[in-house]
């Protein structure tokens, strides 16, 4: 088995400005990019790569800039099909740490495809979605996750489309890593940037992310730092499922669903919480945490589902590195010289 | 025994043509017949000609399967214009096949299968066996199924199992025809059913039967004898155009040190390189069978970029969708091979069938000045040859390059003289040394103009790259106009450089005279076939056959120069004739096109030589 995190004492100690770059960064002023930006240098020191080792890898989109800003090697490729690029670098080198930065349109509309592939396959990449759920680059048309209703240039009287909820999509597809992150948490998106890291298998991390110019506030119902305690629940593994300014409500499972509960009603305490498991196999509660929607429940954020699986990249390797051995044909020179040949 | 003794005709080639029901194992007893001629040391030439139906309604002209081989003393280059001996398993594969038939031939008909309904079936208006259709040929009417039956009635197989092995009666008759040891049709069934051994021995039998039954038959009056000349030194296999690719990337892999990545989408009839190329783990080969053509084409440019070789194949409508990511590698400057094997267009068109519709879109078919490679091969075997030449260029210039074969060739087999690997011309991937001072992604070769191969995990060498514009040498984003200007020349120079490195264009015969043909790509066996026999008799007439398309070689204005009139052969509307009337506008080109998803046959070309060459075109 091919371990990515190994922390040899050997390497030099990484800090943030290992990934910075001398080159401008171009986002709008007040962009929630640059914090994704500045989370993901505070995550990188501290997953065990040598920086060489490290591999950005984009789309199309005021997102997909990512790599240009980040000092690691770095691929700019085509709308929607960084997915693609990334197989094909994470399989020709299973060492590397391999990272797609994507926006809402370049994973979910024009990439849907690959996006629903490298998971059900499982290479062992770690996905950034940056949701403004907008088509940023192309300056305001709605996208595959906008709200219905929503009011874009290419919407006038409201989109009349049901939005994807990414997280959702990943799990049909059989994801075994989704975590939720706020721009606004710097914090909380390092945390879980290192924990993506240190799955084994693609992880997807939808980001929350603000665009100032085309979608301002459209997370604002949630992330507002005066609602979000309310609104928003951070789930850690091993711990009880509570949220609240308070510290006073919880999630339980009740009839086949989940119901927000407040503890000290109805005999309620924190003990009759759900305690969140995010390495268990089991898809269906990791599911319908997902896919919490304010009003009616808190947003999910934090490491969701987190289930090791081997990932295709390793098990290609496996795969090839027997029949290497097992093979009496060595090389192309043997293959051709074997079977039905004539000596004339 | 009663045996009589039989005239011996000999031949210096024939072509034999099976025909039957799609189910009826025509490609296994074509390959059976052919590799046992190439073992007696034969030159051979195989093409299938399959529908794209997998299991068209039994006895309909639309589920015909066919498989034709042309054996021969030397030098043979193409599967044939027409057949020497038929076997039509049933009345549509006689009705698909007649026009393709040598007057006189020997037909080998299952009289079985030639009921009313089934000669109605086919399309025949009354029976074809006693309307005089068949007057002129000699034909051999066997009751095979009924005998087949007979043969493996002791072995007690199902009804279905024992219908199977019938194609074998036929082929043990064209093994006493053409006087074939039975031992090498019994080891190939040996190898074939190598799990099955009842099915072997049952294939056996009936091969036996049918070679005897030729034994005893008064229609067959003369044996065929294929003149031994000897010619031929070395080691020897059949090979497909197909494998051939699949085997000229490994190959260059090796030479290269570059694991071999493939990134593919299956598509007829290119799916058997990937198929071949999954096979060979062994190799260290890495194959990743992508969910369409466009992952295929990025993660190939991903494993490029991350040291790999990347190789994507496809057809044409996968070329269409490869098109944006071509685009790509051609502003990465990444080493890419894209094969394409093509196949009747547009559209989904004719899948199964040959064309060469597709030079402009390899050529042009991308946004923006996007110049590549483009090559092609021209006989099943140089398809190693040209896949081995396009990893070369890839590498060495950091360019995607486009191969350009065809079904006929990807199908089609023939004798290759097996190389030596070490021979091959060496291939030294440009590799930035780590941690290389003042590291620049876009610096270039001065010579050839690549720019030089950074791979992630190599020290001190981090740097992006990208699809937006690139800065000259330094490979930052630039929307700078002059830059723009510059590094669109500079891509399209590093493009024409590659002229300095491959061969120029060949002529076959005079270089100078009345009539220069021009082919390019897979026409090459009928184009040199039709232009030889001309030239035998006396007339003025010449070959260039174009491998390298873009850039052209060197020399092709000094070719073209030399003859009084040049006539362009395609098997598409005059793609390649449009390209070089824009390049060479100073010729004038005469074309000759052919567009109905089939080889050149090489009676037309020679009609058509003589016709321009008498001033009657
Ligand atoms: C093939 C292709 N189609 C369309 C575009 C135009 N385009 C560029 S980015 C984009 C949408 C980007 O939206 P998103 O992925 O959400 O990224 P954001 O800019 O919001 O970060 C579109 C439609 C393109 N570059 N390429
Ligand atoms: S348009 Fe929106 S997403 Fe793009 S850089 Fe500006 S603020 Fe950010
Ligand atoms: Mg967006």
């Amino acid at each position: 088995m091919i371990t990515k995190n190994d922390t040899s004492s050997s390497q030099p100690v990484l800090t943030r400005n290992d990934f910075k770059l001398d080159q401008p960064v171009k986002w709008c002023a007040g962009c929630g990019d640059y914090a994704i930006l500045s989370a993901v240098q505070n995550a990188l020191p501290e997953i065990g790569m040598k920086k060489e080792d490290i591999v950005f890898v984009s789309g199309i989109g005021c997102s997909s800039r990512f790599p240009y800003y980040i000092n690691t090697y770095g691929f700019h490729g085509l709308h929607g099909r960084a997915a693609a690029v990334a197989t094909g670098i994470k399989i020709a080198n299973p060492m590397l740490s391999v990272w797609i930065v994507t926006g809402d349109g370049d994973s979910m509309a024009i990439g849907g495809n690959h996006f629903i592939h490298i998971l059900r396959r499982n290479i062992d990449v770690n996905i950034l979605i940056f949701n403004n759920k907008i088509y940023g680059l192309t300056k305001g048309q709605y996208s595959p996750t906008s709200p219905k209703g929503l009011i874009t240039k290419t919407s006038p009287d409201g989109t009349i489309e049901p939005p994807f909820i990414p997280g959702e999509l990943a799990m049909g597809a059989q994801g075994t890593f989704f975590a939720r992150a706020l721009d606004t948490e710097p914090k909380q998106m390092t945390d879980i940037f290192i924990k993506a890291a240190q799955h084994d298998g693609t992880s997807v991390v939808e980001i929350l992310q603000n665009c100032v110019i085309f979608n301002n506030k459209i997370h604002q119902e949630i992330t507002g730092k005066d609602v979000k305690d309310d609104r928003v629940i951070y789930l850690e593994h091993g711990k009880p499922m509570i949220f609240g300014v308070e510290h006073d409500k919880g999630l339980v499972l009740r009839d086949f669903g989940l119901q927000v509960v407040r503890i000290g009603e109805n005999g309620i305490a924190e003990k009759d919480l759900l305690v969140h498991d995010a390495f268990t196999p089991d898809i269906a509660l990791h599911y319908l945490l997902t896919r919490m929607t304010y009003p009616e429940f808190p947003v999910a954020t934090g490491v969701i589902r987190s289930f090791p699986c081997e990932p295709y990249d390793q098990a290609l390797e496996r795969q090839v590195i027997r029949s290497m051995e097992e093979s009496r044909i060595k090389t192309l020179e043997g293959l051709i010289n074997t079977g039905n040949v004539w000596q004339l | 025994m009663g045996i009589k003794k039989r005239k011996i005709i000999e031949l210096e080639d024939a072509v034999v043509k099976f025909a039957g029901d799609s189910g009826d194992g025509m490609q296994m007893s074509g390959a059976q017949f052919s590799d046992t001629s190439a073992f007696v040391g034969n030159d051979i030439s195989t093409f299938p000609d399959y529908p794209s139906e997998i299991r068209a309604p039994q006895g309909t002209i639309a589920g015909v399967s066919g498989f034709q081989v042309r054996i021969g003393s030397k030098g043979i280059k193409t599967p044939g214009d027409r057949a020497d001996v038929l076997v039509a398993m049933n009345p549509a594969a006689l009705k698909t096949n007649l026009k393709w038939v040598k007057l006189g031939a020997t037909i080998i008909i299952d009289s079985d299968s030639f009921d009313v309904k089934n000669y109605q079936k086919a399309g025949f208006n009354s029976d074809p066996l006693e309307d005089g259709t068949l007057d002129g040929f000699n034909v051999v009417r066997a009751p095979i199924t009924y005998l087949n039956f007979t043969a493996v009635k002791e072995l007690g197989l199902d009804s279905k199992t024992a219908e199977k092995t019938k194609n074998q009666f036929a082929v043990g008759i064209l093994y006493w025809l053409f006087d074939r040891n039975l031992e090498y049709g019994e080891k190939f069934l040996d190898d074939r059913f190598k799990t099955k051994p009842v099915l072997a021995e049952a294939n056996k039998k009936v091969l036996r039967a049918g070679y005897h039954y030729a034994e005893t038959i008064e229609t067959l009056e003369s044996r065929f004898q294929i003149i031994h000349r000897g010619e031929r030194k070395g080691k020897f296999r059949n090979i497909t155009g197909n494998t051939a690719v699949a085997w000229g990337f490994i190959a260059a892999s090796e030479r290269s040190g570059r694991p071999l990545f493939l990134g593919s989408y299956p598509i007829t009839p290119a799916s058997e390189i990937l198929q071949e190329l999954a096979k060979r783990k062994q190799l260290g080969v890495k194959v990743f069978q992508a969910e369409d053509e466009i992952a295929g084409i990025n993660s190939a440019i991903g494993a490029s970029f991350a040291g790999n070789l990347g190789v994507t194949t496809t057809s044409g409508p996968g070329l269409a969708l490869k098109s944006e990511a071509l685009g790509l590698a051609v502003i990465t400057e990444i080493p890419l091979v894209l094969v394409d094997v093509q196949r009747g267009g547009p559209s989904t068109g004719l899948p199964t069938k040959t064309e060469q519709g597709d030079l402009m879109q390899a050529l042009y078919g991308r946004s923006g000045e996007s110049p590549a490679v483009v090559i092609a091969a021209s006989s099943p075997s140089d398809c190693f040859d040209y896949a081995y030449m396009a990893c070369k260029i890839a590498i060495e210039h950091m360019t995607p390059v486009v191969l350009l074969t065809d079904g006929y060739l990807a199908n089609g087999s023939e004798l290759w003289n097996i190389p030596k690997i070490a021979d091959l011309p060496p291939i030294v991937p440009p590799i930035v040394p780590d941690n290389t001072p003042d590291f620049k992604p876009y610096r270039r070769d001065p010579q050839k103009l690549n720019r030089f191969w950074a791979i992630p995990g190599q020290e001190g060498l981090r740097h992006r790259i990208g699809s937006l514009e690139k800065e000259d040498v330094t490979g930052y984003v630039s929307h700078d106009p002059l830059n723009h200007e510059k590094m669109v020349r500079l891509r399209e120079e590093k493009v024409q450089r590659v002229a300095n490195y491959v061969p120029e264009l060949k002529v076959w015969g005079e270089p100078t005279g009345d009539l220069l043909a021009v082919g390019w790509g897979g026409t090459y066996g009928a184009m040199i076939s039709a232009v030889e026999e001309l030239q035998q008799q006396g007339k003025s007439i010449s070959l260039a056959q174009f491998n390298y398309l873009k850039p052209l070689p060197r020399n092709t204005e000094a070719v073209l120069k030399g003859f009084r009139k040049i006539i362009i052969c395609e098997l598409n509307m005059g793609q390649f004739a449009m390209y070089l009337s824009a390049l060479y506008p100073q010729f004038k080109y005469l074309r000759y096109n052919k567009i109905q998803g089939l080889p050149f046959m090489i009676e037309e070309l020679k009609r058509k030589f003589n016709q321009v060459l008498e001033g009657k075109e």
